[in-house]
């Protein structure tokens, strides 16, 4: 990692989003907690529906409202509550100071301005930049996100893109106005791995141009392997497992977190490996039980997970070096007893 | 939704021991010069101004209980081929064998029989779900179109489907947003096995799903395929999933097929040096292994399928491209037993 202080951005804490519908409370983030420093790139991972978009919309407090609520909880953002925070002030906030990359980049995108066109409005507005130099600056950012010949390409409306094009022009636009923070919901599961490393690629290289901090929501955990500095497991609305990359990697400590890491097929190994299989589905968000909400298909589930629900704390078995390394789990089964499914064998 | 619908317990595994493949000599499907190029109009008298060369050229074929997985960029063609199989589209020329008969040639009544033998799932189980219809209707449709049950015997079989796939029987009056996008993958292959096939094309059947999904849906077409004999052509953009379910791979490269050999070898020693990049940047879930290796990153985008360029297609990305390349269209060329691969430069590389 480049140059890092420890200069935290972004403090989520205890954070709970319901939307409240026929099927009763869904609790989509529920006691959810972290932090993001200053020129870190934080991987949040977790299975489809765990509430990984809702938390990052609620950084940016774009829940729709109804069904929708922020129901507790504080982010703070520099300082700052944004909980707190004024409409007005939330709208400097939002593509200004925090940006984000949404999960379907076919509807960000404005079909009918070309591209263009819409990272110069961003310039404009946000850093006071006139029409020449906004026009020379957007083809300098499709430059830096990839895309060939960038002045001519500037006039060009989305649809004359790729998936993978319009991906790139997306990071573009949020980074038209030089964020602090940048949020990148899914930027990658609809294209393939040639172009999903790219892009992954790009926002790595970006994030030490810019030296912001990066969130990126994913399901694939070879990328995450490869680029971000800290992996946040997500499970039913809370975190389960927090910790630098290499060590959630070399010593997961949440069975959903060994489950995860060894459902994923490997290119490496020297024969066909079939992937374990975690049995079971996620939970249903609108009847959660009070125990761990992993339990039910948890290998090691004991009595104790099924009466009350465990909170992240550090990791016991390395001790004073995982509170400095930021190793946090939330499970009442014996650290020292989970291991590392061996996919290599 | 309750959780004992699906999923096999951790302990419950396929065995990752080699599995035994159906003899090579049995061939089930044979692709021959299959082209398929859509034209592409313009103006308001939709004058012919080219064509996509989708499919340029491509000859397989895929043994009886064989798995040939498909991989490629996306765009390179992989999902035309596999509708140009199942006769989806009209084949521009090339021919089609399946269990003996040329299905291009094939027309009416008779291709209505042929294609009950060949099934398509789909990537996305949304889409290909009417959503007014329930679970048990959606299975059961091809039985009633192929005339092949009712009544009592309809349900019954339904039925069965339903557990076949792991699924409670109860469910058959749900409707699909009732279930979650595995369970209606899982929909989409009973309903894909209600006809008894032979062959089926899995198109990204397994692409939109998260990792833990997908290894329970990957597990489970295992499983059928040794309970059946089937026989699957594999789409996919990931190829650590497609290593894992196919036999062999064939690796396509704008419309045509660049190299073809059983997975294991083409995990093991690739040879083209389109395969090899491609290899090269899947991710390893492990940062220290994937530190370790060697990165080879394609510039540019792939070239327009409308006007792809002379010579090899892949010389304008090739690493190691020389003059031949910018001016000869490869063969395809014997490397090993049962490993082809088209590049001028097999010898050099
Ligand atoms: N507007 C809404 N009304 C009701 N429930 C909602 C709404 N938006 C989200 N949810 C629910 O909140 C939960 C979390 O959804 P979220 O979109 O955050 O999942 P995710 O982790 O991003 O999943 P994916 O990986 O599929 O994108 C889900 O159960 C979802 O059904
Ligand atoms: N119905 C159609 N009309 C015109 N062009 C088409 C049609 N279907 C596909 N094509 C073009 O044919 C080429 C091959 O498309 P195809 O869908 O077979 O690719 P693919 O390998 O399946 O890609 P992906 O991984 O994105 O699914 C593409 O250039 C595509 O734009
Ligand atoms: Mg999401
Ligand atoms: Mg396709």
């Amino acid at each position: 990692m480049s140059e890092q202080n420890d200069h935290v951005v972004l403090d989520v804490k205890g954070l709970q989003t319901y939307f409240y519908t026929d099927d009763g409370v869904v609790k989509a983030v529920d006691g959810l907690s972290y932090q993001v420093r200053n020129g870190e790139f934080v991987g949040l991972v977790g299975e489809s529906g765990c509430g990984k978009s809702v938390s990052a919309m609620s950084v940016l407090r774009l829940i729709p409202y109804p069904p929708g609520v922020i129901a507790g909880g504080q982010i703070v953002f520099k300082g700052e509550d944004l909980l707190q925070a004024s409409e007005e002030r939330m709208r400097e906030i939002r593509g200004n100071r925090i940006a984000m990359v949404f999960q379907e980049p076919t509807t960000s995108l404005n079909p009918v301005l070309t591209v263009g066109r819409q990272i110069s409005e961003s310039l404009e507005l946000h850093r006071g930049l006139d029409k020449n130099e906004a026009r020379d600056e957007s083809a300098r950012l499709l430059d830096l996100v990839g895309i060939p010949d960038p002045s001519k390409r500037v006039t060009d409306y989305p649809y004359q893109f790729s998936g993978g094009m319009q991906q790139r022009i997306m990071i573009a636009m949020a980074l038209s106005c030089d964020p602090e923070l940048l949020i990148a919901d899914e930027p990658t599961t609809s294209l393939d791995v040639t172009v999903q490393a790219q892009l992954l690629e790009i926002i790595a290289k970006l994030r030490d141009e810019f030296q912001m901090a990066v969130v990126v929501i994913t399901h694939n955990l070879g990328l995450v392997a490869r680029y971000v500095d800290r992996v946040n497991v997500m499970y039913a609305g809370k975190l389960v497992e927090s910790g630098p990359t290499e060590t959630i990697f070399a010593e997961p400590k949440h069975p959903y977190t060994v489950g995860l890491l060894a459902s994923v097929p490997r290119l490496d190994s020297h024969h066909k490996v079939v992937p374990r299989v975690i049995p079971g589905l996620p939970p249903n968000l609108a009847h959660l039980s009070q125990g761990c909400s992993f339990a039910p298909r948890c290998a090691y589930a004991m009595d104790e997970c099924r009466a009350s629900a465990p909170q992240l704390e550090p990791v016991a078995t390395t001790g004073a070096a995982a509170e400095a390394s930021g190793h946090e789990r939330a499970c009442f089964y014996d650290a020292a007893k989970l291991e590392k499914v061996d996919m290599l064998d | 939704m309750s959780d004992e619908s699906t999923g096999t317990a951790v302990s419950d595994q396929p065995s990752d021991a080699p599995r035994q493949r159906a003899s090579v000599e049995d061939v089930l499907v044979d692709v021959k010069n299959l082209v398929k190029y859509f034209p592409v109009t313009a103006g308001v008298l939709r004058r012919k101004v080219g064509d996509v060369k989708a499919v340029d050229d491509v000859s397989f074929t895929i043994g009886r209980g064989e798995t040939l997985g498909l991989v490629g960029e996306s765009g390179c063609g992989k999902t035309t081929t596999g509708r140009c199989i199942l006769q989806l589209y009209d084949v521009t020329s090339g021919s089609v064998v399946f269990n003996d008969v040329d299905l291009v040639q094939t027309k009416g009544e008779q291709l209505r029989r042929m294609r009950r033998h060949m099934q398509l799932i789909f990537q996305d189980p949304f889409a290909s779900l009417d959503p007014r219809m329930t679970a048990g209707d959606i299975i059961g449709e091809p039985l009633l179109v192929h005339k092949i049950a009712k009544g009592n015997e309809y349900r019954e079989r339904v039925a069965e489907l339903l557990s076949m796939v792991e699924l409670d029987p109860a469910v058959a009056s749900r409707y699909p947003h009732e279930f979650s996008g595995g369970q209606r993958q899982r929909l989409g292959i009973a309903r894909a096995l209600a006809v008894n096939p032979d062959f089926i094309v899995c198109d990204e059947a397994v692409s939109a799903l998260d990792v833990s999904i997908q290894a329970q849906i990957i597990t489970l077409l295992m499983r059928l395929r040794e309970e059946f004999n089937l026989t699957y052509l594999f789409i996919a953009h990931d190829l650590a999933v497609v290593r894992n379910i196919s036999d062999r791979v064939a690796v396509m490269y704008l419309g045509k097929i660049v190299e073809i050999t059983t997975s294991d070898q083409l995990y093991a020693n690739p040879r083209h040096p389109y395969t090899i990049s491609l290899l090269s940047a899947v991710p390893i879930p492990d940062p220290v292994v994937d530190r370790t290796r060697e990165r080879i990153v394609l510039e540019g985008d792939v070239p327009s399928p409308m006007n792809p360029p002379g010579g090899c297609p892949f010389h304008t990305r090739c690493p190691q491209a020389t003059d031949i390349c910018r001016t000869q269209v490869p063969e395809m060329k014997k490397v090993d037993e049962g490993h082809m691969a088209s590049c001028h430069l097999l010898d050099a590389i």
